[in-house]
């Protein structure tokens, strides 16, 4: 609990606390002066032609203040840790006081997703009760990479749109959750020369009508189904068992542009939704699983 | 209370350099806030940080460096300088190093606002200059110091005055400070890998900029108190008595603070539980000095209906004893656990920055000036009373609205539904906090408005005027 390497550090702290409290008790006790009734004297010297001292004694309210505190010092580190290996009276420690309050309050919450942990995830999306905690989740969650109206951004999914890396069936969506998914788009920039790669991107672009440079199309095709139809299939519409985006729908997740679309080529792209099984437990997930879900399949969900 | 002099007068007290240090106290007063109020706006209107350089993240230290070490560093030296001169009734040791003092402490804030907005940074809070700065620090430091202890070395006075001892107790940590926490190993020219790992890196940067408030902002500054509150009241200090307990208090129990910076983190239980004792054993020394300098005006309260100098150290004064109070309360675990990382710790250092440290130099600058350059008062009495409003109402803007944005930060990011998930998402903390950001812009635009009043007043106070040194004053019958 205390870090200490050896008991000599454990001493040196203990002696030194102790000493500094004693310090300060006696630096009040031996400057108590009598008070006298008469009036009040300089202290004798003088500086700087009129800098005097009085002699007035230590305000008593001020003493007082001193001392409270040096006692409440000394009954705190009675109880809580503090002198180096005491732990303290009360065996009190962070640690402890986290577990606690984790547990009580997991126990406190936990019939509330108790109701919904029977119900398959269609039945959960329905209710309007169960959504609202699933937005909750979702905003504490997710929102920050994915918005708070879930639409995403560049390089984060919208998962609003009925468009699905890795399927969109409660299962796949429930895996995505528990585990994370890992997105990564090789880069191609050092096995294509330039020019193939130009006329890849052109006809990955022609996929979805972007693009209109018949000739580079033309090669490129046969470039996309040497590298590219492993993964994206023969006829780009991807492959949701591995992650690999349809390229043919107007759905761009890092963009459609010519020099996006080169850069994701050249460069590849790692996509990484972060495992949350976890950190959440299962009831939080399930909840969350049918929000997501009821997002595109939901008429309120999708609002 | 002329008495007459005893020893033979020598020559005059070399206030040269005090008037350099003074004069660039003001300059960098208005640079640091004007980086300050410039950061407070980027909060506002995000499209205010321009390109990398003038970015939010890279001017903020540049505005802590340089109102801490710019400005209050100068406010520190001009009057360390002139007051153990005066209290000592002899010139300053070495003038030629002083003078290297002033010039090395003006090249390292010169090096600071270069680098700091070019991403050079060692990532240290309030020692983020890089290695090649440090060492300069470093050798200005030790100068600094050899002229301080130099010419307490050759006083004239059996008895140390209190404010040396202050001023004294700042120099030495800061050096200790310095050179423990900016220990670092070098990988290139512009680039250095801290000495230490992981929390207790934390813990050596939280001991050093916990006691960086400590000692280079409440000794210091304590110092000068002691100073300036009797001489511009024309009484003596309250309690000698008063002055020694609080003194070895004060800097005894202070070292212990740091870690209630570091609550509810990897750091030790044993080790936040003592950060947060002792922080709260540092109520009443602290406090000692407050009661010393504001009971000090007592036989002589009307004097604050008149005097705008005075008006500005005691103002000072009490906001030291308000943020004095409120530091204790916050390190109180579990108010922390509700103040940490929200802009109620904004709001309490800058009661403590604006409300202590700078008002008290300012008051103590105004008390210099006229004195530097062989004249009665300031050229306008009013633009001081001008000037000392426009810094209160725009120190209580900043803090009461960094109070109300903190407290609503802090319950925002706590509260929780009954499902056991946040109420907010933390953007709807920043939206919120706007109002109350664009106040806080508003009362440090009036704050830095007041540096430019000081600024015409200065100019106007010695525009066409010579330098002045008086001469030494002979000490005391009793101390001969």
């Amino acid at each position: 609990m205390s870090d200490f390497i050896n008991n000599f550090w454990n001493m040196y702290v203990v002696v030194l606390v102790i000493a500094s409290l004693l310090f300060c008790a006696f630096i009040i006790m031996s400057n108590k002066a009598a008070r006298s009734s008469g009036p009040v004297e300089l202290h004798g010297h003088q500086w700087d032609e009129t800098l005097a001292e009085w002699n007035n004694p230590l305000p008593r309210w001020w003493v007082w203040l001193f001392w409270i505190t040096i006692v409440f010092a000394v009954v705190y580190l009675a109880a809580y840790p503090g002198l180096g290996n005491f732990g303290g009276k009360l065996a009190w420690s962070s640690t402890g006081a986290y577990d606690k309050e984790v547990k009580d309050a997991e126990a406190k919450v936990a019939p509330l997703f108790e109701r919904y942990a029977g119900m398959d995830v269609q039945q959960v999306a329905a209710d309007p009760e169960a959504r609202a905690m699933g937005q909750r989740l979702f905003l504490n969650n997710c929102a920050q990479c994915h918005g708070t109206d879930a639409r995403g951004s560049r390089g984060f999914p919208n998962l609003t749109d009925g468009d699905w890396l890795y399927g969109g069936t409660p299962e796949a969506i429930k895996t995505t959750l528990v585990n994370g998914r890992n997105g990564a788009m090789p880069a191609f920039g050092t096995t294509l020369d330039g020019e193939q790669l130009r006329d890849v991107v052109h006809y990955v672009r022609s996929l979805s009508g972007l693009t209109t440079d018949n000739v580079r199309v033309q090669r490129g095709k046969a470039t996309f189904a040497a590298n590219c139809a492993a993964c994206h299939g023969a006829d780009g519409k991807g492959n949701q068992m591995v992650g690999a985006p349809n390229l043919t729908d107007a759905t761009w997740l890092y963009g459609s542009t010519e020099a996006l679309v080169t850069q994701t080529l050249q460069k590849g792209r790692n996509g990484h939704m972060p495992a949350h099984g976890e950190l959440l437990g299962d009831k939080k997930i399930h909840l969350l699983t049918a929000y997501v879900w009821g997002l595109s399949n939901n008429a309120a969900g999708a609002k | 209370m002329k008495t007459e002099a005893m020893g033979s007068v020598h020559g005059t007290y070399d206030y040269q350099v005090v008037r350099q240090f003074a004069l660039m106290t003001v300059v960098w007063g208005i640079v640091g806030m004007l980086v300050g109020v410039v950061i407070a706006a980027q909060l506002v209107w995000p499209q205010l940080n321009v390109g990398e350089w003038f970015h939010f993240g890279r001017l903020r230290p540049l505005h802590t460096n340089a109102v801490i070490f710019a400005f209050g560093g100068c406010a520190l030296m001009a009057t360390s300088f002139f007051v153990v001169q005066r209290t000592c009734h002899t010139r300053l040791f070495a003038p030629w190093l002083a003078s290297f003092v002033f010039w090395g402490w003006q090249l390292v804030i010169v090096l600071a606002a270069i680098t700091l907005p070019l991403g050079y940074t060692s990532g240290k809070e309030y020692a983020e200059l890089e290695w090649p700065i440090d060492v300069l620090i470093t050798l200005v430091w030790v100068a600094y110091a050899v002229v301080f202890f130099g010419t307490i070395a050759k006083r004239r006075t059996s008895h140390i005055y209190v404010a040396n001892w202050f001023y004294g107790a700042f120099i030495l940590t800061v050096a200790v400070l310095h050179l423990v926490n900016s220990a670092a190993v070098p990988a290139g020219f512009w680039k250095s890998y801290s000495a230490y790992a992981g929390v207790q890196d934390a813990m050596v940067q939280w001991w050093y900029g916990h006691n960086a408030v400590g000692f280079f902002l409440t000794a210091g500054f304590l110092g000068m108190m002691y100073y300036f509150v009797p001489k511009q009241a024309e009484r003596p200090v309250y309690s000698y008595r008063l002055s020694v307990v609080h003194f070895w208090a004060l800097i005894f129990t202070y070292m212990w603070a740091g870690p209630h910076h570091l609550h509810y983190t990897a750091l030790p239980d044993w080790t936040q539980s003592l950060g947060m004792v002792f922080s709260l054993i540092l109520l009443a020394p602290s406090w000692g000095g407050m009661i010393n300098g504001i009971m000090t005006l007592s036989g002589a309260w009307h004097k604050l209906r008149t005097d705008p100098i005075l008006k500005f150290l005691i103002t000072s004064l009490s906001f030291y004893g308000m943020s004095t109070f409120e530091g204790p309360m916050m390190s109180i675990k579990t108010v922390n656990a509700l103040s940490h990382y929200t802009d109620w710790t904004v709001g309490h250092v800058h009661s403590g920055a604006l409300g202590w440290v700078a008002m008290i130099s300012i008051g103590s600058i105004y008390y210099l000036i006229p004195r530097l350059f062989g004249q009665e008062k300031m050229y306008s009495i009013p633009a001081i009373s001008l000037h000392f409003w426009m810094s209160t109402l725009g120190v209580v803007l900043y803090i009461a609205s960094m109070w109300i944005a903190g407290v609503m930060q802090g319950l925002m990011w706590r509260a929780i539904n009954d499902d056991g998930t946040l109420t907010y998402t933390f953007v709807e903390s920043v939206k919120d906090s706007y109002p109350f950001w664009t106040i806080r812009f508003v009362g440090g635009l009036l704050f830095l408005s007041g540096m430019f009043v000081m600024a015409w007043n200065v100019w106007k106070t010695i525009a066409g005027q010579k330098p002045y040194n008086a001469p030494v004053v002979a000490p005391a019958a009793a101390h001969a």
